[in-house]
């Protein structure tokens, strides 16, 4: 954006000249937005403006790229999944959903059933968990710092379910090909159960027995989704039927079913915009061929239209949770232990699952070696970049930060 | 368009239509369940496009490059592959398209399918900056991830070694 342009200074008598040249960014004047984490992640807008109104945006990534594709030709395939869960920390089952897919592809493995649901399980608590986030820089975004501060209150009783699946809070390289790394506990430790039992009573306003919540861990996880369900009803009240947040999201970076289509927009942004597209309908991968659920779409799509999308995703994926725990199967986890420099047959695969903030695709190609010839990520957010440009020409400046955050974004994600 | 002549699915439909407006330039199918993999050869690559884009695969998912000299020594070349996919035709929406051509290792030269899918627009700088793949006719061909003062050779190239690695 913009030339490097030589001005022209009127000489004063006796005074020696000067060269005086400007970075001309032709109408308007030009700032930078970010790269200081604006928000989440080291990531630049270039806007241009013409007093309150935005005339161009342009998306400048690649502050955080860490060569992700590069890293994983010198990894053995098993080590490469750790730092696959990386580029998206808040739902780091979702991002290496696929990796896993398509080397199982390769290999030709099938993971046993309860691998399966455990796999779906974790994926879900990970999209909750996620959305949380979504709703707690929703907030911050707009001058609503509640939802922060009541998002990760929230979040805790997530990413404490997913500890004690996958033994870390976060980044867990719970999949494997073949299965999960470890099973399910079968409790979970009382002290926590005896913490939980009063926020859910102060949640819900029911009083759980000693015999209805235990520590036995379908049950426990059970009372959780009813607990995220009735908080989630407060998240209703303070945002999204919130006036202020209506009238700052409301029409702001609308995208038709077309446009959002010939864009390639993935996530809450295309189902926002009337089109009802999730890779666990479309395309159903491990359990989720047995869980029935909703795809929410909305018509607007707007920034409001993308909030009440995830809203509605995360009770849908209670739903799915309450399932997946009550028809999980008995037996093994893992089809078998794998050394750490397993032999991938050559060939390709390509696999794509339905991630928190999108679709979530992986090329993969094997030469046959215990490491990847060529991994190729293709993450959500990358794909949603081209709709800032889109949406925020002839917007007012409040409005980039909801054309920013509406769509879900995670810039680690995109510069991978 | 007339009346469908063939009773198979939508997919084989465009697959039959692809290979008659193609002819030899079409150089393989390779259906593997919800896969297909077209390779096409590069003179083809925009007639393909805008054929995939008419029968209703109106998005990609992504632009892949795969640097082919350390598979097969003799095979000098670039893979590139688009993944198409579609959003508003139900019975299309399940399958996604590999379109893949190969070009030549040392002039690696495009066409930009930006006009035909407005989808591929980033992930193209991204195949430029990490492969130099050069994509004739695109409206914005510059750096995307990597920095400006980066002057190596396109770092997903197998000759290029990452620093402290080997």
């Amino acid at each position: 954006m913009g030339s490097l342009k030589k001005i022209q200074m009127t000489e004063a008598e006796g005074e020696e000249r000067e060269e005086l040249y400007v970075y001309d960014t032709g109408e308007g004047l030009v700032f930078s937005y970010g790269p200081q984490h604006p928000g989440t992640g080291h990531f630049r807008l270039i806007v241009r403006v013409l007093g309150d109104t935005v005339l161009d945006v342009e998306p400048d990534p690649g502050f955080v790229h860490r060569g992700e594709e590069k890293m994983c030709e010198s990894k053995t395939w098993i080590t490469n999944i750790p730092h696959l869960e990386r580029p998206a920390i808040l739902d780091s089952a979702g991002i290496l959903y696929p990796y896993v897919l398509a080397v199982e592809k390769l290999m030709g493995a099938e993971p046993p059933a309860r691998a399966k649901y455990l796999r779906a399980l974790m994926a879900e608590l990970n999209r909750i968990g996620s959305h949380f986030y979504y709703f707690a820089l929703y907030g911050v975004f707009l001058g609503l710092p509640t939802p922060f501060l009541w998002s990760f209150g929230d979040r805790e009783f997530i990413v404490d379910l997913v500890q004690f699946i996958g033994g870390q809070r976060i980044t867990h390289s719970y999949f494997v090909p073949g299965g999960v790394r470890n099973d399910a506990p079968s409790k979970v430790p009382p002290r926590l159960v005896q913490h939980f039992r009063a926020w859910y009573t102060e949640a819900t306003g029911k009083r759980p027995s000693e015999s209805e919540l235990t520590d036995d861990f379908r049950k426990y996880v059970l009372h959780v989704t009813d607990f995220i369900d009735s908080r989630l009803d407060y998240y209703w009240d303070l945002m999204l039927d919130n006036t202020i947040f209506i009238s700052r999201t409301r029409g702001v970076g609308r995208l038709t079913p077309e446009e959002a289509a010939s864009l390639g927009a993935v996530g809450v942004t295309i189902r926002a915009s009337g089109i009802r597209r999730d890779v666990r309908v479309d395309e159903p991968y491990d359990a989720y061929a047995d869980v029935k659920f909703d795809v929410p779409v909305f018509t607007e799509g707007d920034g409001y239209a993308r909030a009440v999308v995830a809203f509605r995703e995360m009770k849908e994926s209670l739903k799915i949770i309450r399932q997946l725990i009550e028809g999980m199967p008995d037996g093994p986890f893992k089809l078998k232990q794998h050394p750490i420099n397993i032999r991938v047959p050559a060939g390709e695969a390509f696999a794509r699952s339905e991630a928190a903030h999108g679709e979530m695709a992986y090329y993969v190609r094997s030469d046959g070696s215990d490491k990847p010839y060529r991994v190729r990520i293709l993450a959500p957010s990358f794909r949603n970049l081209i709709v800032i440009p889109y949406t925020g020409r002839g917007k007012r400046i409040a409005d980039i930060p909801v054309i920013y955050w509406s769509n879900n974004y995670w810039p680690v994600e995109w510069d991978r | 368009m007339s009346a469908p002549t063939s009773t198979g699915s939508r997919l084989d439909r465009v697959l039959e239509r692809l290979k008659l407006i193609l002819g030899d330039k079409l150089l393989s199918v390779v259906t593997d369940k919800k896969i297909v993999k077209l390779s096409v050869a590069p003179e083809a690559l925009v007639e393909a496009a805008a054929t995939l884009k008419e029968m209703g695969f109106d998005h990609v998912k992504g632009v892949t490059g795969v640097d082919l000299i350390a598979l097969k020594q003799s095979e000098r070349a670039i893979e590139l592959i688009y993944h198409a996919g579609s959003y508003l035709d139900n019975e299309l929406a399940p399958y996604i398209v590999n379109l893949s051509t190969k070009l030549p290792r040392d002039n690696p030269v495009a066409p930009s399918l930006v006009k035909i899918w407005p989808s591929a627009d980033y992930h193209e700088r991204e195949t430029y900056e990490m492969l130099g793949v050069i994509f004739e006719g695109h409206p914005n061909l510059k750096r995307l991830l990597l920095p400006e003062w980066w002057s190596d050779i396109p770092p997903l190239r197998k000759d290029y070694k990452p620093p402290g690695r080997e």
